[in-house]
């Protein structure tokens, strides 16, 4: 897509003179930033036409998500499950598939930490050793149950769209089934729940802070896949098999280990997300597991253009939407659909923005030499 | 906090020099002008439910002169009611936080309470341990069952047939509690009454709720009640049937107009009403309130086309007895297993009623 646009070396007037990695860099940059520009116009005419101040609006979202040390935090611990949802779609769309499963896999994957514990807890394991174990309890969990999704997909050509969103469905069936019935606690009587873990068990914040550990954790697992996707092997064949997957069959890569593999990854990090969504926040599995953090994250990886590293930024933008949604509602008297409405028309906008990618005038060279 | 977050504001509106000056003369005029009390509802505040309830409560809050009202809707049982409850504090300076959904407690409003100490903060649910929790934290919830036996008596007199149908969220005792008090104040009237009552599974699952009440009505129930978060749809599908319906949390009239006969709603604007002036006139916010119709914590919504004039008569002299304190739950009373239950009569607050696990001879169904 941006190939085209940026390897031309044909002689005009208002070309840029520009290597095709950074001409690649600044439209996807430009293009998303402009979408949102965009974004923001159409919401502020939506607005106006509401009958509300749309440069209060803005001011409101600056004032709840980032003005003050309490709102960038609340930002912060907003954006830290979006940021391993979001990475859990962008993954496995690196290789071309579109995994919807990430709820689930959050959902089971926070399950599977709560209920390891409840052992070691009860046996009074040292807290370094049971929080590693159930972390990676979490991984596994998670990162099975959309391996399944992979493994129907490359195996028995089930789609995986479909699959994982299904699958979905079923983990929150299984959680609620497994916490209403043998793993409920019998203290929680009109919401039922997992064993609480205790003050001890939960992970607590960053130093400081009042964020939980799960943004570190999310910043740096989306440093290293963006090093396993752009600086390995297995990044390179993930990536020829997205673009071209009989090509990449040719090649003798081994096509269906590498969609199995990235969707374990994916789910691995949504189910670290219910990991910490367990130790940090609940301390304990109940159904507020399914809190639509895997459903936002692929909204945030499609803004990130299913870039690891961008993954991060993006979710702190819907962080700080979030952070600041209840601010809007009470100094504006608006509903809480009111974000839903911006995320939609973001969504849309961006949408639209990909057929842009190898136009954009400025970098292209025939278009530039059309206008002059 | 509330003294940071004024600084903080002071700061970016007079900078840092009038900062020392005018942070003090500030939080003391605060105190003076009024109060912030905030609210969060799990749900929309227009659900025609639970959370509708609160929100009329508030609007009735925020007629009282010197009281804010700020809301915040469809807040999810996650650390984003801590983080709303502390944007409630550090952004709008709130003295009270009114968390309204079950699951906000613990460990939610526990840990906001304590970074907060001197906010004050109240959750409905009976769930506020003096021992252990914090003491700005505290409780307060209604004995809704007092107004479901209203129900009972209304339905029992606006019947044909004498089969009530009920659509219950889950088999937990609050829900028990209403059901049978249902059945309780149709017998009272009628003492062939019967309720057959179908569980959802859930507190809010619409499509299941409009089946149920199909699945009620096919069975010859003609009077449709239920304990869900909104009723919205059991009402409305009762209405589309041509049957009778009682409502639950909220005020549904304007859904039936022609089967509507009264409902089941707790009157959160009493304790409202309580803490804001406790608040105004700084004296200790109470901790725990609790009650039914004899501190004038619950309310049944007015007649709808659906009562019978005989019907309105015997439900005034029930909530008349209620608030003179009649017992609802009359020994012997047995489960609909065939197992003694109930032996005596019971106050209708009653701590042994708090482990109700049971539906009563005459309800038909099974919480299994």
């Amino acid at each position: 897509m941006s190939l085209s646009s940026a390897t031309s070396d044909l002689p005009a007037r208002r070309k840029l003179r520009l290597d095709p990695r950074s001409a690649a860099l600044i439209e996807a940059s430009v293009i998303p930033l402009a979408a949102l520009l965009a974004s923001a116009l159409i919401f502020s005419l939506f607005l106006t036409l509401l009958g509300k101040d749309p440069i209060r609006f803005f001011a409101l979202v600056w004032t709840g998500g980032v003005a003050s040390s309490f709102s960038f935090q609340n930002t912060l611990q907003r954006a830290a499950p979006l940021i391993l949802t979001g990475l859990a779609f962008a993954v496995p769309a690196r290789i071309g598939m579109t995994l919807l499963g990430a709820e689930g896999a959050l959902v089971l994957g926070g399950l599977a930490s709560a209920l390891v514990a409840i052992p070691m807890v009860l046996a009074g394991w040292p807290v370094w050793l049971g929080l590693p174990i159930m972390a990676l309890a979490a991984m596994a969990v998670g990162g099975v149950w959309m391996g399944i999704a992979g493994w129907l997909r490359h195996y028995r050509g089930v789609n995986e769209t479909i699959s994982s969103l299904l699958l979905t469905y079923i983990a929150v069936a299984i959680m609620n089934f497994l916490v209403e019935g043998v793993f409920r606690d019998p203290g929680s009587t009109n919401k039922a729940s997992t064993m609480p873990l205790g003050p001890d068990w939960r992970i607590g914040d960053m130093p400081g802070t009042s964020v939980h550990w799960g943004l570190a954790a999310g910043v740096i697992i989306a440093v290293l896949l963006w090093v396993l996707m752009e600086r390995t092997t297995f990044g390179f064949a993930a990536r020829i098999a997205g673009g071209n997957l009989r090509a990449a069959q040719a090649q003798g890569l081994a096509v269906g280990k590498l969609a199995v593999a990235s969707c374990a990854i994916a789910g691995a990090c949504a189910g670290l997300a219910g990991f910490f969504e367990v130790t940090a926040v609940h301390g304990q599995a109940n159904a507020s597991l399914a809190a639509q953090y895997g459903f936002t994250g692929i909204l945030v990886a499609f803004l990130a253009r299913q870039n690891p590293l961008a993954v991060v930024p993006v979710a702190l933008l819907f962080g700080a939407l979030g952070a600041s949604g209840g601010l809007i509602q009470r100094r504006m008297d608006m509903p809480d659909a009111t974000m839903l409405v911006l995320q939609g028309i973001i969504f849309v906008t961006l949408l639209v923005s990909e057929t842009l990618y190898g136009r954009l005038p400025f970098l292209s060279t025939e278009q530039a030499g059309d206008r002059t | 906090m509330t003294m940071t977050s004024l600084s903080r504001r002071s700061l970016l509106k007079s900078g840092a020099a009038a900062l020392a000056a005018s942070a003090l003369p500030l939080g003391a005029a605060r105190a003076q002008d009024g109060i912030t009390i905030g609210a969060i509802y799990v749900g929309p505040r227009d659900d025609f439910g639970w959370n509708q309830s609160h929100a009329a409560a508030m609007d009735i809050l925020r007629e009282v002169p010197g009281v804010s009202v700020v809301e915040e809707e469809n807040v999810p049982e996650t650390d984003a009611v801590a983080k709303s409850m502390e944007s409630m504090i550090n952004l709008d300076g709130a003295n009270l936080i009114l968390a309204t959904s079950f699951g906000y407690y613990n460990p939610f409003v526990l840990d906001v309470a304590a970074k907060y100490p001197e906010v004050q903060l109240r959750h409905c649910a009976p769930l506020w341990n003096p021992d252990t929790d914090p003491k700005n934290a505290g409780s307060y919830f209604s004995y809704l069952n007092q107004a479901h036996y209203v129900n009972g008596v209304a339905a029992g007199l606006s019947s044909a047939s004498g089969k009530l149908g009920f659509i219950a969220a889950k088999p937990v005792q609050t829900v028990l509690s209403n059901c049978n008090s249902f059945l309780l104040g149709a017998r009272s009237v009628n003492p062939n009454a019967t309720v057959q009552v179908i569980f959802t599974g859930s507190w809010s699952m619409p499509v299941r709720e409009a089946e149920a009440t199909n699945a009620l009505i096919d069975a010859d129930c003609d009077v449709i009640s239920c304990h869900v978060d909104s009723p919205k749809v059991v009402i409305e599908t009762a209405e589309a049937r041509g049957v009778k319906s009682c409502g639950h949390n909220a005020d549904q009239r304007a859904l039936a107009p022609n089967g509507f006969i009264t409902g089941a709603e707790s009157k959160w604007s009493t304790t409202y009403k309580i803490y804001a002036e406790a608040l105004m006139s700084g004296e200790t916010v109470p901790n725990l309130i609790a009650g039914g119709y004899h501190n004038d914590m619950v309310m049944n919504t007015p007649f709808g086309a659906g009562a019978t004039p005989e019907a309105i008569t015997a439900a005034g002299a029930a909530i008349e007895a209620l608030k003179g304190g009649k017992p609802i739950y009359v020994g012997p009373l047995k489960d609909n297993t065939g197992k003694l239950v109930i032996e005596g009569e019971m106050d209708n607050y009653a701590p042994e009623l708090e482990k109700m696990n049971y539906l009563l001879d005459g309800v038909i169904g099974s919480t299994t």
